[in-house]
């Protein structure tokens, strides 16, 4: 066990005082990208969530569920945790807006419900997330390293949930989005990834300035346990993604969603991608639908490129350029 | 192959980069095994000349604005004409998560200074992502001579 050193006491934090300029950095990049589920006109979507099917719904019902169970213990337990374990004042701070934002996304899910779902059908619903084995598995392996006394397998787990658990549920969204489905729904989800890839990046970039203190047998140990960590979610989140999308026919497209994005967690803590790019190809229009130019062919190393340079202008407001 | 072959190549263009204390652009050109230079991280240290024709590669910032896409670094450094003069094409660190604004940064260097945006990738980016790299730059400064 590592003893970092936590914040003693209470002082008035001091924004013209950093210890560390990432803070404010990712403070101002959270704070600008504050949002709030009412500017997204859910209701927009009541006559496409009228063509899907009774089991699509349910499906679609199921899986928002569970993204609300995630951002609930993010919010509850996972940001407060993190907010213990803090070096500077400033990231404490960072963790109350990470905190408050896993509430706006639970509520988000709320939201979506009431304006397109039967109330009798999101209780079922939820009543479904508190029994259903795999989202309770998932839960209980993050609390366990949330309750652990471990700063470091905290971050990791918090990291994994951020980068990887998520996105199980987020496929469905993006499929959606790319059939011209729930397209405002997809609108919301979006401002939720931004988010996630904020925290993601930022509690990766603080676990790698505490690891970079360890021993190396110390930091041995974290990489082992991340990387067991990380097969025991991932083995989890396979038998997860086949209960809910076996009946649909899309399990292998979401399992290499999930290869693509456990990759993406792993880099956001420093270490290498696990899964090789044979299991990450991932349908092109879901691409498309996370990122619209992902599907563009900016490679112009293979002589494939189609446009290399952008036509369109692109407008530069940056003050600072000056030519 | 005769010496004087040898001695009349042209040098090869280089890579100059920026990356912030994250390092994820930094750990990316580390793997690429090339030899590089690194914008300063601060605004109080000099911004460096190049000497020779290069490529630039930057992360992305902020999340999904054009403003503050770019990283302050990087336009003092572009906003020499001299170093501007010598870029030969640009690579963009960034994450889809951000859906348009991926690489964004790299779309609005190739438009404002009108040369190839050569590609993308994600955080540290994959092993395919270095592969294709290290060779695409290399066949890139064979063209240019």
């Amino acid at each position: 066990m590592t003893t970092m050193q936590r914040l003693s006491r209470v002082d008035a934090i001091n924004w013209n005082r950093l210890q560390d300029d990432k803070d404010l950095e990712v403070w101002n990049r959270l704070t600008s990208n504050f949002w709030l589920p009412e500017k997204v006109p859910l209701s927009n979507d009541i006559q496409s969530w009228n063509t899907l099917t009774h089991q699509e719904k349910q499906l679609t019902i199921r899986v928002f569920t569970g993204l609300t169970l995630l951002d609930t213990i993010q919010s509850s337990v996972g940001a407060p945790v993190l907010m213990e374990d803090a070096r500077t004042p400033h990231e404490e701070a960072v963790y109350t807006n990470i905190a408050f934002m896993e509430s706006v996304h639970a509520r988000s899910y709320s939201s979506i419900f009431s304006t397109l779902c039967a109330t009798r059908d999101v209780d079922d619903a939820f009543r479904w997330s508190e029994e259903n084995p795999m989202l309770q598995a998932k839960s209980e392996l993050i609390l366990g390293r949330y309750r652990s006394d471990d700063p470091l397998m905290r971050k990791v787990a918090s990291v994994f949930l951020e980068s990887f658990l998520f996105y199980s549920g987020f496929y469905l969204p993006m499929y959606w989005s790319s059939h011209a489905k729930l397209t405002n729904t997809a609108d919301l989800i979006r401002l939720i990834i931004r988010d996630e890839a904020v925290h993601g990046y930022y509690i990766g970039y603080k676990f790698q300035q505490a690891l970079a203190e360890a021993t190396p047998e110390r930091r041995q140990e974290v990489k082992d346990y991340a990387y067991e960590l990380l097969l025991e979610l991932y083995d989890n989140e396979v038998r997860y993604t086949e209960s809910l999308y076996d009946e649909v026919g899309l399990t292998e497209d979401v399992k290499k969603f999930l290869h693509y994005n456990a990759n993406k967690a792993l880099m956001n803590l420093g270490y290498e991608p696990l899964f090789p790019s044979s299991v990450t190809d991932v349908d092109p229009t879901i691409m498309a639908a996370l990122s619209p130019s992902a599907d563009e062919n900016h490679d112009f190393f293979s002589g494939s490129g189609s446009s290399y340079v952008i036509g369109k202008a692109v407008a530069t407001e940056d003050d600072d350029w000056a030519f | 192959m005769p010496i004087s072959e040898v001695v009349e190549a042209p040098l090869a263009g280089t890579l100059v980069y920026f990356s912030t204390k994250s390092g994820n652009t930094h750990r990316f050109v580390e793997k690429l095994g090339v030899s590089a230079q690194r914008l300063p991280i601060h605004r109080e240290e000099p911004i460096p000349r190049v000497k020779q024709p290069y490529i630039l590669m930057t992360p992305t910032y902020g999340g999904g604005e054009i403003k503050g896409a770019v990283p302050g670094q990087v336009i003092r450094f572009l906003n020499d004409e001299h170093n501007r003069h010598l870029l030969r094409g640009v690579i963009a660190a960034g994450n889809t998560n951000f859906g348009d604004a991926y690489g964004l940064a790299g779309r609005i260097i190739a438009q404002k200074c009108q040369v190839p945006l050569l590609y993308r990738f994600e955080l540290l980016g994959t092993e395919d992502d270095v592969a294709r790299v290290r060779k695409g730059v290399e066949e890139f400064w064979k063209r240019q001579m």
